[in-house]
């Protein structure tokens, strides 16, 4: 199957899950698709039947809100039965609002923001004292990076040359309240981690070609941990959420939901011509 | 009854665990020690440890976080920081990505209690215990001397889970020779006695209470001591049977008054044993006296002298409070 088409498997999923009772967090799981899809369908050396094989690549998606997202790829991917996301949020069901580490696929748990960067550069230290050439890629949201903790291992990566070590920010420039810019100004962000010492490259987070051929270069600089920043949106999919605030939290009722899958079920058949 | 000198063989917790953590280094490489500009390794023969000692600098998130990803990558990290840091400003890495990982983190967090002395409440953990206490998965331990930082680093080699080991700063005198061993999670009898027992933990706090039962032997009252060096898991069975029949109970911590050693053994004893309790360590307040740990200790009353009052009074009067004699004006000093 082709990566554009698991792409719009998991958007139908992530809609799917934000109809149930407890809904989810529906923009930024929209906007991660392409990244996570690049990334489980392409990039990562990693086997649904051996999720445990030490040489695995690892990854972390520290921007925990985008759950859904995840667990949509991860059982895509053939970590667990697709009809078992039917189950989110729902009592006696594994797949809790963020990511745990009960959902075979899920390396760490996230939900708090800032962690991921910090438990990224412990697994590539770890790899690199092993002498395995594994690679750990993190993902990252934007809002996120307003955490201080996020800087504190950005310094540490760049210090300790941990160029097996990738991370993704998801760059939908929305955070809850509006604009990241309105909030804490993330700009220049591309500026900012090349001087904390990273490769930085940017990226259309919606180009599935462009994600594979950037993701799968490790380390794009020797000696270099790298910092890729995709520019997505938030809601992709959905013209009626996208780039929209309140998209970041959505309980879809019965005929948001199916006017969310008529307008993907359209978005598909245009692909296909 | 402070002690001003420190006699030869006195040593401190900290460098025992970090003379034997080189040692061990030396032969497993599973072990990694990620230190954040301590100081404490500074003229170390680091050699044993090779590219598995890093200096992470001063940034206790990312100190934590990298110590949760090597374990979880396979590696023993032994995280070196101070207390406070560890347990507060940390905090929610150690609960989020150490503790409900469940993960092989060692954390060994000097400068405990008071040990930073003149320094002041940025760099007290007066809080540490009741905050590592309420975590699931952590093992809690509070090492009595030097030679017990290194057994206790020894005997938590294989523990599965995470590690918060307390390390003071200053050196401390070593427990009598013929204490019994070391073992991790048993409470430690030190002296013997039918009358009351007193519970302690850290060096201070254990020799306070081996002084005070020494005090007490010589007027004919017999005070059991209790070294309950592993705060997590409780050796409640112990606690029970020494305060069986309501037997009364003192305890002695450095560390606020609420949520640590004190509180464990109320907890424990209210629902197993019941009987009176008087819990002695930092009054609810920050500290505002100048000085070093063991004059800190004697300034609020963390001391032997304030374990052989409240024992007395337990054993003679019916009334129900206890604690620092400057908390309770009913009862007079010795």
């Amino acid at each position: 199957m082709e990566l554009l088409e698991r792409a719009h498997r998991i958007r139908e999923h992530i809609v799917d899950m934000c109809a149930g009772e407890e809904g989810g967090h529906l923009g930024g799981s929209m906007s991660l698709v392409e990244i996570l899809v690049a990334l489980y369908f392409a990039v990562l050396r990693v086997d649904p039947r051996a999720p445990d094989d030490p040489g695995r690549d690892l990854l972390l998606l520290s921007k925990g809100h985008g759950a859904i997202g995840l667990y949509a790829t991860l059982a895509e991917r053939g970590f667990f039965p697709v009809e078992e996301l039917a189950g989110y949020a729902t009592p006696g069901s594994r797949l809790m609002g963020h990511p745990v580490r009960a959902v075979p696929g899920v390396e760490l748990p996230s939900g708090s923001l800032g962690h991921g960067l910090a438990l990224a550069n412990g697994l590539a230290l770890g790899a690199r004292l092993d002498g395995l050439d594994r690679r750990c890629y993190v993902v990252l949201g934007d809002g996120e990076l307003q955490e201080g903790s996020v800087w504190e291992a950005a310094m540490a990566a760049a210090s300790l040359g941990l160029e097996r070590l990738v991370a993704v920010v998801d760059r939908n420039g929305l955070q809850i309240t509006g604009p990241t810019e309105r909030a804490i100004a993330l700009e220049p962000l591309a500026g900012r981690w090349a001087a904390f010492g990273w490769a930085v490259r940017e990226v259309d987070g919606h180009d599935l070609a462009a994600l594979v051929d950037l993701l799968g270069r490790v380390p794009a600089e020797p000696g270099r941990p790298t910092m890729v920043i995709a520019h997505t949106v938030k809601g992709k999919g959905l013209p009626f959420v996208e780039g929209r605030p309140h998209s970041h939290y959505a309980r879809l009722g019965e005929r948001q939901h199916q006017r969310a899958l008529a307008v993907l079920a359209a978005q598909r058949r245009r692909a296909a011509t | 009854m402070s002690r001003a000198a420190h006699p030869a063989q006195d040593r401190s917790a900290r460098e025992a665990y970090r003379d034997l953590l080189l040692e061990l280094m030396a032969g497993d490489p599973r072990l990694c020690c990620l230190d954040s500009d301590t100081g404490l390794f500074n003229g170390a023969d680091l050699s044993p440890a090779g590219d598995r000692y890093v200096n992470l600098g001063i940034a206790e998130h990312n100190l934590l976080g990298m110590a949760a990803g090597l374990a979880a990558a396979g590696k023993l990290p032994y995280v070196n920081t101070m207390a406070t840091f560890a347990t507060t400003r940390a905090l929610e890495v150690l609960k989020v990505d150490i503790a409900y990982n469940n993960l092989p983190v060692r954390i060994a967090a000097t400068h405990g209690g008071l040990a930073a002395g003149h320094l002041g409440p940025t760099h007290h953990a007066l809080e540490d215990l009741a905050v590592t206490r309420a975590l699931p998965n952590l093992t809690v331990v509070v090492p009595a001397d030097a030679a017990q930082a290194a057994e206790a680093v020894r005997q938590t080699l294989e523990l599965p889970g995470p590690l918060y080991l307390r390390l003071g700063r200053n050196p401390t005198p070593p427990l009598d020779a013929a204490a019994p061993p070391f073992r991790l999670g048993a409470a430690q009898r030190l002296r013997d006695g039918d009358d009351l027992v007193i519970v302690a933990c850290g060096p201070h706090p254990v020799l306070a209470a081996t002084q005070a039962s020494d005090t007490l032997a010589a007027m004919g009252v017999g005070a059991a001591v209790l070294n309950l060096h592993t705060l997590k898991p409780l050796d409640t069975a112990a606690l029970a049977a020494a305060a069986a029949g309501g037997r009364p109970v003192v305890t002695v911590e450095e560390h606020w008054r609420s949520g640590g050693l004190g509180s464990a053994v109320a907890e424990t004893l209210a629902e197993l044993a019941p009987t009176r309790v008087a819990r002695i360590g930092m009054p609810d307040r920050f500290v505002d006296e100048v000085g070093g740990q063991e004059h800190l200790l004697d300034h609020y009353e963390i001391n032997d002298v304030t374990v052989v009052a409240n024992a007395l009074r337990l054993l003679s009067e019916p009334d129900p409070s206890g604690g620092n004699l400057s908390e309770h004006a009913a009862v007079p000093g010795v």
